[in-house]
């Protein structure tokens, strides 16, 4: 029984670091055409990294027929925008102050960051 | 991804059809291209291959030519083709939900007739082997999708509802596996399958994602309705030729025919023929609107009696209609401040639940009764299934979708989510009253001579000072001289005071125009004349003081006449408790009589334009939630400090960017209209979030067994499994419900 308790109680550690500890490094480097695929609940990549101050686009292709998946919002922006089946959307970006934009569906489950940096 | 496709570019600058060769040869000479050919009356190109359109376009170039990407132009296609993608998913949701539910439905009736599923002998462990497997085949077929999903978010640090069900209906079928190979490992009380459950989930949420899909599809008929009002092709004159083209090829300064009974394709200007045009799908506004040489057009609009040609404007993404459509769709899409905390929630949701269910499941085995495994695993399952926070996530943005396309189909376009939300709360509305209360078209009503001797002498020379002036009171000194037939003489010295009228030079003769107190600046004797003055304002006319080489002529009396229902509309916003308050420029007098024509009590007069923000402020500090309405560029200042500003105009001449809610038509009613439909959505919003939450903060306990200590009672997987399917189709239906609200008929 005390195994199994702790295994529980690590088990809820696991969790807690998976999900919110952990801090993924990797960002799709920024490119002048980056391609965004929405598909198995997920944004591949899932964090994009653009300069600011500089107007960007950003093209989505979403290959999943799950309504979740049919909009994409920048909340931050204003922007949301349907993507349609199988077919690349460009999103134009305005330029951006440095930080960290989340974008999602509009149920929020799928979620991705657009990480904005001063240039070096 | 390279895919072979059709694209189509718009030539711009292909003059004759020589071109044609140059620029298919340009084109084919890019590898990836396989075909392609040019139609030289539209002047468009469609070329087939996979060749990037950005190297298309460069190709164009290269032999001098500009090419403009048809991607994404016709809303209308888009549109078909959501809906058949929707559409085959449904069905294929729909397959999977049989699929399911075949296997699931006589497992359960199974269960709940003859009781136990437990395994015991041999015979029962083969058979339930067989059932174990098809109900991997199910969860194959049918749930696929959720696995996979669950696994490529599980790598990507994230959670969703795949997780949750994946995980849920997972630990039911791997449990009831052990129990077939190894039985002896558990507990004998414990030796129970739920295959069922496993099956009937995944059943229920596929006809739960399927009922959503449809419910979906309906929210957006707004949308839909606007995209409908385009015109699909259009009559373009070219080199003296008439030609039908779809509207994407027309072009900037193209000539458009449009006959009677056909929709105007793009933004115009008229310049030949007259019609009338029934501009209400855009405005609301039932009566037809004449038009003639040098009058603006806008696409979506119906032309009714008359053949016109006009000169097009703005073309494609930038007619105001395609403008507005785009605006709708934004702000369909942006969340009220009230759905922010819904957001926070269902981000941190699901890592929270599964450790809920870890939790639940700890305490099960530690403290619970035999058979505890069982009980463990049910509520641990059960959990899972039941806490997912779709619902939460579609709450706002379902309601928003719908309440602001009802408010685009009354003619009022709302910004934001937050301009929405903000105008259900209003407690004062301020408004502006040239052209909004009244028509802001001025007329001369009278004009009382002083110490001048002809009316036309007077209006001549009065006509001749202000022509230079875009005031809508000089305009109506203008226009009645024109009206007279009156010639006018050139101005010198021109110059506008703001807020007191002008002073200029005309035929050698020292003009002053405007208010009592320009005059008293100008030390132009006005006694005597001050009772006429005020008897003219007295009857809601504002009188204006016109003197001639420093002695006082004439006293000019124009009127704004007050719109037909404002007086009704001012009480539909009072009947609702909302403080209306008048703005004007004008003096006290006129303003006065106005006000007690339309029913308002509290008005500023003689506000000068700059101080139009202050009169906000003071109300605001006053703690009331201030409401803005102006129609002029004068007003934007005040339009933006106001908690929601509301900008009167048509779609063709308003920067529908700058202010909160535009209302297309020039009618008050619009005002009540916004601020119904926002109570209304606001309501449906919070019904929304409560049902949603209930599900959760209600089903979660539950479905760890709080009430099993007291009542015995535990809920079953599958009860949950169908919560968690209803709860984002009731949180839909129930926004579908707001379709059916009408603001009130006027
Ligand atoms: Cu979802």
């Amino acid at each position: 029984m005390l195994i199994i308790n702790i295994l529980g109680a690590l088990l809820i550690l696991g969790i807690v670091w998976w999900f919110w500890l952990y801090k993924p490094t990797g960002a799709s480097e920024n490119s002048s055409d980056m391609l965004v695929t929405v598909k198995n609940g997920i944004y591949e990549p899932a964090r994009l990294r653009i300069p600011a101050g500089e107007a960007t686009s950003i093209k989505f292709l979403r290959e999943e027929a799950s309504p979740c998946a049919g909009t994409v919002v920048f909340s931050d922006l204003e922007i949301s925008e349907e993507l349609p089946l199988n077919k690349q959307k460009t999103i134009h970006l305005p330029a951006l102050t440095p930080g960290t934009y989340s974008f999602t569906c509009q149920m929020q489950m799928y979620r991705g960051e657009l990480i904005v940096d001063d240039k070096p | 991804m390279i895919q072979e496709q059709t694209v189509k570019l718009i030539i711009e600058g292909a003059g004759c059809s020589s071109c044609v060769g140059k620029i298919e040869g340009a084109l084919n000479s890019i590898s990836g291209v396989t075909a392609a050919e040019m139609n030289f009356a539209e002047r468009s190109v469609s070329v087939e291959g996979s060749a990037p359109i950005d190297d298309l376009i460069k190709a164009v170039e290269s032999v001098g030519y500009n090419a403009i990407s048809t991607e994404g132009v016709s809303e209308d296609d888009l549109m078909d083709e959501k809906e058949a993608a929707d559409f085959a998913y449904y069905k294929r949701l729909i397959r999977e939900m049989t699929i399911a539910l075949t296997l699931g439905v006589p497992l359960m009736a199974y269960s709940l007739i003859v009781g136990e599923m437990t395994v015991t002998t041999t015979t029962e462990r083969i058979v339930w082997l067989i059932i174990g497997l098809l109900t991997a085949g199910v969860m194959y077929f049918s749930g696929k999708h959720f696995y996979i999903g669950a696994w490529k978010s599980f790598w990507n640090h994230s959670a969703n509802m795949d997780t949750l069900i994946a995980l849920g209906t997972g630990t039911a079928w791997i449990y009831s596996m052990v129990v077939v190979f190894f039985p002896a490992a558990v507990p004998d009380m414990a030796r129970h399958v739920y295959f069922e459950a496993t099956a009937m989930i995944i059943g229920l949420i596929d006809l739960g994602l399927a009922l959503e899909l449809k419910a979906r599809g309906r929210t957006s008929q707004a949308i839909k309705r606007l995209i409908g009002l385009q015109a699909k092709t259009a009559r373009v004159i070219r080199d003296d030729k008439e030609i039908d083209i779809p509207i994407e090829n027309v072009l900037l300064n193209d000539h458009v025919r449009v006959r009677p009974g056909e929709k105007i394709p793009v933004d115009g200007i008229v310049i030949d023929g007259h019609t009338a045009i029934d501009e209400s799908m855009l405005t609301g506004e039932p009566m037809p609107v004449e038009k003639k040489t040098s009058d603006e057009v806008v696409a979506g609009t119906l032309n009714k009696t008359g053949s016109v040609v006009f000169k097009a404007t703005r073309v494609g993404k930038d007619t105001a209609l395609a403008q507005i459509i785009n605006m709708v769709k934004r702000a369909q899409n942006s969340k009220p401040p009230i759905g922010r905390l819904a957001d926070i929630i269902s981000a941190y949701f699901v890592p929270v639940v599964m450790i809920i269910a870890v939790v639940s499941a700890l305490v099960w085995l530690n403290f619970g009764p035999e058979p505890a495994v069982a009980f463990a695993i049910v509520s641990a399952t059960t959990v899972l299934i039941i806490a997912c926070p779709c619902a939460l996530g579609l709450a706002t943005p379902m309601s928003v979708m719908v309440g602001v396309g009802k408010a685009a189909e009354a003619g009022v376009l709302i910004r934001n989510g937050e301009a929405l939300q903000t105008a259900s709360k209003i407690t004062a509305m301020v408004l502006d009253k040239t052209g909004t209360i009244t028509l802001g078209a001025p007329k001369v009503t009278s004009i009382h001579l002083v110490h001048a001797k002809e009316k036309d002498r007077v209006l001549e020379l009065a006509a001749s000072l202000e022509a230079g002036s875009e005031h809508p009171l000089a305009m109506s000194i203008v226009e009645s001289a024109q009206e007279q037939g009156l010639s006018l003489s050139s101005v010198k010295n021109f110059k506008a005071i703001a807020g007191h009228g002008v002073e200029g030079v005309v035929e050698g003769k020292e003009l002053l125009f405007g208010n009592e107190k320009l005059m008293r600046d100008h030390s132009v004797n006005v006694n005597g004349a001050v009772d006429v003055a005020q008897q003219m304002a007295a009857e809601a006319n504002t009188p204006m003081y016109f003197a001639v080489d420093g002695v006082l002529a004439a006293i000019i009396a124009v009127s704004d006449p007050i719109k037909e229902d404002s007086i009704e509309a001012i009480k539909r916003l009072q009947k609702n408790g909302i403080k209306v308050v008048m703005l004007t420029g004008d003096n006290r007098a006129t303003a006065k009589a106005v006000a007690n024509k339309v029913g308002i009590t509290e008005f500023f007069a003689e506000v000068l334009p700059e101080d139009k923000s202050d009169k906000v402020a003071e109300l605001q500090m006053q703690g009331e939630v201030v409401g803005m309405t102006g129609d002029g560029i004068n007003d934007a200042p005040a339009l933006a400090l106001a908690n929601v500003g509301f900008a009167i105009g048509t779609g063709t001449d308003v920067a529908i960017e700058s202010a909160d809610i535009t209302l297309m038509r020039g009618s008050l009613h619009g005002l009540a209209d916004a601020i119904a439909v926002s109570k209304a959505t606001l309501r449906n919003i919070k019904q929304n979030l409560f049902g949603a939450f209930i599900y959760n903060v209600a089903g979660v306990p539950f479905a760890a067994g709080v009430l099993y200590p007291f009542f015995g009672l535990l809920l079953s997987p599958v009860i949950a499994g169908a919560a968690m399917a209803f709860s984002s189709v009731t949180v839909v239906t129930n926004a579908n419900r707001l379709r059916l609200f009408k603001a009130k008929e006027h």
